[in-house]
């Protein structure tokens, strides 16, 4: 336990080695990580410092070579295929960079996804759509398809379809990483909100001070370790 | 769920369709074709009628039997009386050679001379031009099939075999039968046209009903008088017409097995390009919890969907193209000409989209596999 509180994700002496041909790639080196529930924190770092392998192994959709990763006091790392998958549709949420929706849905179908994996019924499921697509401020959106909406109007839906179960941890690789200024900002309020409003614990990556400025604490990715200063 | 939605598009799948459209048409077409020729062997023979030649022979053309004989088998239990005798006809059947109109060049007909009966024995016989021929004239009545196939056998055509002109008096039908390849005269005028006035070579004979057909066999069989084989017309066709079926079964086959082959990998090409690129919608799935089987299910549906589409097609086209073609063959048992019509049945087409749908699987199961194994972490790289 940390003095802000619970810890929600631990993440102790994690390795990540990836093969390229002959030469193996330390991409984390016994990467310590310890995250307490609702706080907002921002990773930074150069291109290929390994944030979106971090971000994998937090989100269960990658393990770690060695080491642990635990969120909400589960050891993930350990867990089958099968369970984590599960595991993720009710504890994570993911928002990608290029907003990942499938073209041939509607904003609302897209958002209903991750919750075709529950057993709600379809009352239920329309109703939680509809409170999601609210509160990223689309609720006039639900039968539009990606192609009819904006950037950002396309990566509010990617955070409804995120938060639709109401997971505890929200991971956004580069959320605004695609979108101009004004649109990015709009984001990170709504990022904003999630985290103060809602008690929602967000990590996400991202290159610009400007995002990073918006989260509570911001951490450098440097040689396969995190460090509190930006490295020279 | 989610299957609904990655079969929506198709993008570059037309060649794929178009590759199971084709083998499916190839598949149908030459099963209609095997199907058409077992119709025209079997379309006739009447389980009433049993057909008699000397033990041992496997067709007419091989068959004698010797004038007593006939005696003896029309006296035989079971058979109906006629108004003239028992309804038995000893018949002769030779093959001549007549020039075909297609090509000109000469090929088999049969030539079979049949008894006084023959007409009440095989009652599907209807004469729709001219007239019977004479008893004791070198007169013949002509098949509608070997009229259309031959030169020279309309009414009123003289043609010359041998030293004996015969002329055609009359043209007939028999229900799509065999017998419509055939030429017909009198058995008294062709024994001694061909010095076989001391034997004939088939008895063919009407009986009571269906199920006297085991005692007359019986009877014939078990007469020391008596060395014959008897079959049920309609099986004695249907044996005719097996080994030609399955050849062209066979042959069929393969062809459609050669395609099938390179439809699958059409058809896998289709799928793995539909695959990538989707790759990364399959990752973001998947990253949402989804596990691999929606995935394999949706890609196996689409594959199946595309084949069915293009099975459709080719069961289709042909179905348009095939059905009711006229084509002529060699039966192989007495090496004439059998003219039949290309026959597509709603059972073959079903059995052409049971194809279509197992080179679906066959063509979306590997891409499927592929892609619900893929790490989640690859697929979201994609691009
Ligand atoms: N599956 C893999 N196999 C081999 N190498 C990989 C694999 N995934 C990532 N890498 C390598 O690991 C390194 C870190 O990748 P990662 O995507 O985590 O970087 P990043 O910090 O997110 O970079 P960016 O800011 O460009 O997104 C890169 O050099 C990348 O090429
Ligand atoms: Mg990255």
């Amino acid at each position: 336990m940390s003095e802000n509180g619970e810890v929600l994700v631990k993440v102790s002496g994690a390795d990540k080695v990836y093969r390229r041909g002959s030469e193996d790639l330390h991409i984390l080196d016994k990467l310590d990580l310890n995250v307490p529930k609702g706080e907002f924190l921002a990773l930074m770092g150069p291109s290929g410092s390994g944030k979106s392998t971090l971000l994998n192994l937090l989100g269960g959709i990658d393990r770690p070579t060695n080491g642990s990763v635990e969120i909400g006091g589960d050891e993930i790392s350990m867990l089958s295929d099968r369970k984590l998958a599960w595991w993720r549709s009710r504890h994570v949420g993911f928002v990608f960079q290029m907003y990942n929706l499938l073209p041939v849905l509607t904003a609302a179908r897209n958002v209903d996804l991750p919750l075709l994996l529950t057993n709600l019924s379809s009352k239920q499921r329309r109703k939680q759509v509809e409170l999601a697509l609210d509160a990223v401020g689309l609720s006039h959106r639900l039968d539009h398809y990606p192609r009819q909406l904006s950037g950002g109007e396309q990566q509010r839906v990617g955070i409804a379809r995120a938060i639709v179960t109401d997971p505890s941890i929200l991971l956004c690789d580069e959320p605004t990483g695609d979108l101009d200024r004004h649109a990015g900002d709009e984001i990170l309020d709504l990022l904003d909100t999630l985290n103060r409003e809602q008690g929602k614990t967000i990590i996400m990556v991202t290159h610009d001070p400007h995002a990073s400025a918006r989260a509570s604490r911001t951490l450098y990715m440097d040689e396969g370790k995190l460090k509190t200063e930006k490295p020279e | 769920m989610t299957f609904a939605t990655l079969g929506q598009r198709k993008g570059s799948s037309f060649a794929s369709v178009f590759g199971i459209a084709g083998v499916v048409a190839v598949f149908v077409g030459v099963l209609s074709i095997a199907n058409g020729f077992r119709n025209a062997m079997t379309a006739t023979g009447s389980p009433r009628n049993a057909v008699i030649l000397r033990s041992g022979a496997s067709s007419e053309m091989m068959s004698s039997l010797r004038r007593e004989s006939g005696r003896i088998i029309s006296d035989a239990p079971g058979i109906v009386m006629g108004e003239n005798g028992p309804l038995a006809s000893a018949e002769l059947f030779v093959v001549i050679s007549l020039p075909k109109i297609s090509t000109g060049t000469d090929a088999n007909v049969p030539l079979r001379g049949v008894g006084d009966a023959a007409f009440d024995v095989r009652d599907d016989i209807e004469i729709i031009e001219g007239r019977r021929f004479e008893p004791g004239k070198n007169e013949v009545i002509v098949g509608r099939a070997a009229a259309a196939e031959f030169a020279g056998l309309q009414l009123n055509d003289k043609f010359q075999v041998g030293p004996n002109e015969w002329t055609v008096v009359g043209t007939f039908t028999e229900r799509g039968g065999i017998s419509e390849s055939e030429i017909w005269t009198d058995a008294k005028v062709l024994g001694p046209a061909y010095a076989r006035d001391e034997y004939f070579q088939a008895a063919y004979v009407r009986l009571k009903d269906a199920d006297t057909f085991d005692s007359f066999k019986d009877a014939l069989t078990s007469d020391p008088r008596l060395r014959v084989k008897v079959t049920r017309q309609t099986d004695f066709y249907s044996e005719q017409s097996t080994g030609i079926y399955m050849m062209i079964v066979t042959l069929g086959a393969l062809v459609a097995t050669l395609m099938a082959i390179g439809a699958i990998f059409g058809a896998l090409n289709t799928m793995f390009s539909a695959v990538a690129a989707r790759t990364r919608e399959i990752g973001t799935l998947r990253a949402l919890g989804f596990n691999g089987l929606p995935v394999i299910i949706s890609i196996l549906i689409e594959s199946i969907l595309l084949a069915l589409v293009g099975g459709s097609i080719g069961g289709g086209l042909a179905w348009w193209a095939f059905d009711g073609y006229q084509a002529a063959t060699i039966n192989w048992q007495t090496f004439s000409q059998v003219a039949f019509a290309f026959d597509v049945t709603p059972s073959l087409l079903i059995q052409g989209i049971c194809y279509a749908t197992l080179i679906g699987v066959v063509g979306g199961l590997f891409p499927a596999f592929r892609a619900a194994r893929m790490p989640v972490t690859t697929a979201l790289r994609e691009i």
